[in-house]
């Protein structure tokens, strides 16, 4: 295995998607919830603790070889808002090709044939990880940043935010990321033995209406 | 390659010539330039002279999510189930070049779901000088800009101008009012581009369209063949 892989699989540019969602940044911009870097740090900090460390539980799982399909069917069950769904099969999806261009393997493509309209991002995720050679920790490391990441280079496009700012939110969530990722791969390991039950199901109702709202809007830049 | 070609393998994962069942995929051509240069009006334009030998579709990339894809379903130039857009976070030239899963996605389901599709046409969102599309997306690309956004265009080049397989110079009606000279356009293109063939079209003369469907038609030959 190479560490160096989860560098490619981590960058904002891999080509997997991301650039056209903002993990829900523009729905709390226009509501007036995010206006500036304090701002987008609580917002972070929100989605890293609820959809990041579901996502990166469910990833982490993903890696240890828990069935793809019970993991997706528990990420619906935590997945109240349609809306979410859609855009996470659809980034899913997304992921799914730029990883079996990327690192080619039997699994994922088993995983496009049993879901070949997409399965929940973080499933995928898990999946293309250990395709890379990589481990749980890494998904998870991969999952919660990425929870963060996308809403912060979003919220640069749609208020004008200083770029520097927005990265040093990021910079200053680094430490809870570590425990974020540490307890996804608790929670990920307790899965092998008890089941999907054992996942984390920490949700944000405001980036579930949130999500809702957005997607009837009739201009918007981001997909979600 | 990694591919299975059998009926119910995956989907293809990259610019694979073929679908996953073995059949020619649609040629996909890709229509780029800035802002107001006339890029939805030429895919309309083409769409009525091309529908009724082709079964063609067309996938858009806006910026504000819908408004190319609702001009064209206004325009009633095809059944709306033709027509996809394509959401890119307010950057269609990462769409279209730097990440392309969300287009190569919407031109594999507009095959799977309207059956075989001898053209697809795939438009960015009006962009800078510089936006190209993916080779992996598209086949061919065609640059639209038009005389009203300026006569040195041709001059300044960059890599839409300099290597777009066709480049369309569009709104020739206009270039006595804004000042244009189309002479000098053609010479500045000539010396940017070398062989590579540029088209001087205004869609309000009866010509139209005429001269970029043809050489549609002669891609489609080629990618038949």
């Amino acid at each position: 295995m190479s560490r160096a892989a989860l560098l490619v699989l981590a960058d904002g540019r891999f080509p997997a998607g991301g650039h056209a969602h903002s993990g829900g940044a523009e729905a709390a911009v226009k509501a007036g919830r995010i206006t500036g870097a304090g701002s987008l740090a609580d917002f972070c900090r929100g989605r890293l603790h609820t959809a990041g460390l579901v996502s990166g539980a469910v990833a982490a799982a993903a890696v240890l070889g828990v069935d793809p399909l019970e993991l997706d069917r528990a990420t619906d069950a935590r997945t109240p808002s349609p809306a979410l769904r859609v855009a996470a099969r659809k980034l899913g999806r997304q992921l799914m090709r730029a990883g079996r261009a990327t690192w080619p393997s039997a699994e994922l493509d088993a995983l496009a044939r049993q879901f070949p309209k997409g399965a929940h991002q973080p499933v995928v995720l898990g999946l293309v990880a250990r395709a890379a050679g990589l481990g749980a920790e890494d998904a998870a490391y991969c999952a919660a940043y990425e929870s963060v990441s996308g809403a912060a280079s979003a919220v640069v496009r749609l208020l004008s935010l200083d770029p520097f700012d927005a990265t040093g939110v990021l910079a200053r969530l680094a430490p809870e990321l570590d425990r974020v990722a540490d307890r996804a791969v608790e929670a990920a390991r307790a899965v092998v033995g008890d089941g999907v039950n054992a996942l984390p199901a920490a949700s944000a109702p405001l980036l579930e209406i949130g999500a809702e709202a957005h997607a009837a809007w009739a201009v918007r830049l981001f997909a979600s | 390659m990694h591919l299975d070609h059998d009926h119910h393998g995956p989907a293809a994962v990259s610019a694979d010539s073929h679908r996953p069942d073995g059949t020619r995929r649609a040629l996909r051509i890709g229509l780029g330039g800035p802002v107001g240069s006339g890029k939805t009006a030429t895919v309309a334009a083409l769409c009525r002279i091309l529908r009724d030998e082709l079964s063609l579709a067309v996938v858009t990339n806006d910026i504000y999510t819908r408004e190319d894809a609702e001009f064209l379903l206004r325009e009633a130039v095809l059944p709306p189930e033709r027509i996809t857009a394509v959401e890119t976070g307010a950057c269609p030239h990462t769409a279209i070049r730097d990440d392309i899963s969300a287009n190569l996605e919407a031109v594999e389901d507009l095959e799977d779901e309207i059956g075989p599709l001898d053209l697809i046409l795939v438009e960015s969102g009006g962009d800078n000088l510089t936006a190209t599309f993916s080779k992996g997306l598209v086949d061919a690309q065609i640059f639209v800009i038009d005389v009203a956004g300026g006569d040195d265009i041709p001059r300044k080049g960059g890599p839409g101008v300099t290597t777009a397989d066709l480049l369309v110079v569009n709104k020739t009606d206009l270039a006595p009012y804004v000042g244009s000279d189309l002479g000098r356009m053609a010479a500045d293109a000539k010396a940017q581009r070398a062989e590579l063939p540029v088209v001087f079209q205004s869609l309000r003369t009866e010509a139209g369209v005429c001269e970029v469907a043809g050489w549609v038609r002669g891609r489609l030959a080629a990618w038949t063949a």
